[in-house]
């Protein structure tokens, strides 16, 4: 490859017309793969299930053998979703769990980030190491161990809360929206941290020092140096998690395995599975994606519009 | 207020909830002394401490993970949670791959069979498409990339559904395919792929290889690709890591049991809500950790090097 650098220093550079002509079979080639497939599996079922939302499928005969009819009806699916009182208290249960669970998980990511980046901190990797665990371990493997934890009978939580005169029911449906909280919170905790903790690291290190001589405290230097500094990645995170939120599935699912208080369409994602697998409504199904989909998008926008309003003020 | 939602509340300073701890919390409070840049003691027994404290938070599931699978089932009722009571982590071991017909192999096979080629396959469409568009000017560039990224904002449950409904037509449910398919196509690595061959591949380099003759394909075979070797790796192991921790997909997709990957299989056992199978859901629950710990423990700077990158540029 030395022999091919070397050349490019030479005074005549290389005929670009050369490069540019066989430009668009080679993009074609590197880009095309990926593009097809990305119709395939994104852009096709968008446009797929916003065609179903409008339709409704019935299944026709004895026993609905004979084949399935469909048939136009515009916005009647949307319609039955959002007066389904089921799917608003699932949404309201997101919503809820989105206010408190993302702010919470973020501030201590944060603050787990720049306790871990600040000079006092000692074993460094180590931490980063351990609060980073829990994400490798999968949503369902996750959910299925603190579901054990959770059950009175086993968990050795409930044991020593019992020592000291408490015995919730964490998997009553009361709690268990917090159990289920605690959980993303313990998986996502620590990759949210990452995040943050590398946007630290871009930081110049001459900013803390000059800050320092001119009598800085750690504090001072964390509060107008570091978390201003970190803001993108925060709203990044931020908008990952709402989406995220809005398609809680995997924990209350698994739960909903050992707790009464979950029910089939306690989230709008498990709505919408119940309503195409149970249900077999297709329609709805559609239509109540859709709906998550768009709120996802529109929470994402006004999020970002308003911590980056916030910060440029 | 984690207090509230854990039911492992952190203590707080100064009464220590007593309890065993196997794995103990790296070396917190400070050993060496203070270094020149003023930080007072107390306040970095403090963070040292609270750093310490969270640490147990997300350590205690697992050990407790640990210690459960080496109880007999009931041992898993009798016993204090955080510690052994006999050890019978072999006859779990023996039970997990022979309950159910046997069936624990074989998902853990198709696990490693849907990451593997998951992995392979994101990394190779991913970095082909993520190099074209740093590297070639052509009519459309930030449209398709900026199409590709919108993909990222995207629901994946709003995918799902109607993917099922699109692969039954074309009777790809069921299958591997099933699976696979919607696997390889990451826009996080076209997007990581972008950006590390925008700053680690110098422009000369390709045109040098143009003026000697080289083939646009060869070029990225044997430049391109050793060139951008850090990048592919965190590519194959978020992707290799987000097709095992899958379960959504696979759920919808398949109902054959011999399909099911580890996730679905460990999830439908659990369901079958059995008191008396519970040290076999938990010690396949730790068997099935145990590969993505390891990768995880030995490729540390790969995954920060992907999350920096979605951090910095994001």
């Amino acid at each position: 490859m030395s022999a091919l650098t070397r050349r490019t220093t030479g005074p005549e550079r290389a005929p670009r017309r050369t490069a540019v002509k066989r430009q668009r079979g080679v993009v074609a080639l590197f880009v095309g793969p990926f593009l097809a497939l990305f119709l395939l599996v994104f852009a096709a079922p968008i446009v797929y299930s916003a065609i179903q939302s409008l339709y409704a499928e019935r299944a026709s005969g004895p026993l609905g053998l004979g084949g399935i009819t469909s048939r136009f009806v515009g916005f009647a699916n949307f319609s039955t979703v959002l007066h389904s009182g089921d799917y608003w208290h699932g949404m309201a249960r997101v919503f809820l769990f989105g206010i408190v669970q993302v702010p919470f998980m973020l501030c201590a990511a944060l603050a787990l980030a720049l306790a871990l980046d600040s000079i006092a901190a000692r074993g460094v990797a180590a931490f980063r190491t351990v609060f980073f665990l829990p994400y490798a371990i999968p949503g369902v493997v996750a959910a299925l161990l603190w579901s054990y934890l959770y059950l009175p009978q086993i968990s050795p939580y409930t044991k020593l809360l019992g020592v000291i005169g408490l015995h919730p029911d964490l998997l009553g449906p009361g709690l268990v929206l917090w159990s289920i909280a605690n959980i993303t919170t313990w998986t996502y905790t620590g990759y949210n941290m990452l995040i943050i903790l590398s946007s630290l690291k871009t930081i110049p290190q001459e900013l803390f020092e000059a800050a320092r001589i001119d009598g800085a405290s750690e504090w001072q230097i964390a509060w107008r140096i570091k978390v201003p500094a970190v803001r993108r990645a925060l709203v990044l995170a931020g908008v990952l998690s709402i989406i995220g939120t809005l398609q809680l599935f995997t924990e209350p699912t698994v739960l909903q395995g050992i707790s009464f208080g979950v029910s089939s369409t306690y989230t709008p994602t498990m709505y919408a599975f119940t309503a195409a697998f149970s249900n077999s409504d297709s329609g709805v199904a559609s239509a109540g994606s859709i709906v998550v989909a768009l709120l996802a998008g529109v929470l994402s926008v006004v999020y970002y519009r308003f911590t980056m309003r916030k910060a440029d003020a | 207020m984690i207090g509230k939602t854990a039911p492992e509340s952190v203590p707080t300073g100064t009464a220590p909830v007593p309890r065993r701890q196997g794995a103990s919390p790296p070396p917190g409070a400070s050993r060496r002394t203070a270094r020149p840049v003023g930080v007072k003691r107390s306040s970095r027994l403090v963070l040292n401490g609270v750093l310490a404290l969270t640490a147990l938070y997300f350590l205690l599931p697992v050990w407790w993970l640990l210690v459960s699978s080496t109880k007999t089932n009931s041992g898993l009722f009798g016993s204090n949670g955080f510690w052994f009571a006999g050890l019978h982590l072999v006859e779990n071991v023996k039970d997990v791959f022979s309950f159910g017909g046997g069936l624990y192999g074989r998902w853990i096979l198709n696990s490693a069979i849907y990451s593997g080629l998951s992995g392979i396959g994101a990394t190779v469409l991913g970095s082909a498409c993520g190099y074209a568009l740093a590297k070639f000017e052509f009519r459309g560039r930030g449209v398709v990339f900026g199409f590709i990224m919108s993909g990222v904002l995207v629901p994946s449950s709003l995918l799902t559904v109607p993917l099922y409904l699109m692969f039954s037509k074309i009777h790809l449910v069921d299958t591997y395919w099933a699976v696979i398919i919607p696997s390889v196509v990451s826009p996080f690595a076209v997007y990581l792929s972008r950006v590390y061959a925008q700053d680690a591949i110098p422009d000369t380099v390709l045109e040098a290889a143009r003026i000697d003759g080289a083939g646009e394909l060869r070029i990225f075979t044997k430049i391109v690709v050793p060139m951008m070797r850090p990048a592919l790796v965190t590519v194959f192991l978020f992707s290799f890591v987000a097709a095992w921790n899958n379960f959504f997909l696979a759920l919808v997709m398949l109902s054959n049991q011999k399909l099911y990957p580890i996730t679905l299989g460990l999830y439908q056992w659990f369901t079958q809500k059995d008191q008396t199978t519970y040290n076999v859901v938990i010690t396949g629950s730790l068997l099935s950790v145990l590969p993505l710990v390891i990768a995880f423990l030995a490729l540390g700077r790969f995954w920060r090097a992907g999350l920096s990158a979605g951090s910095v540029k994001g």
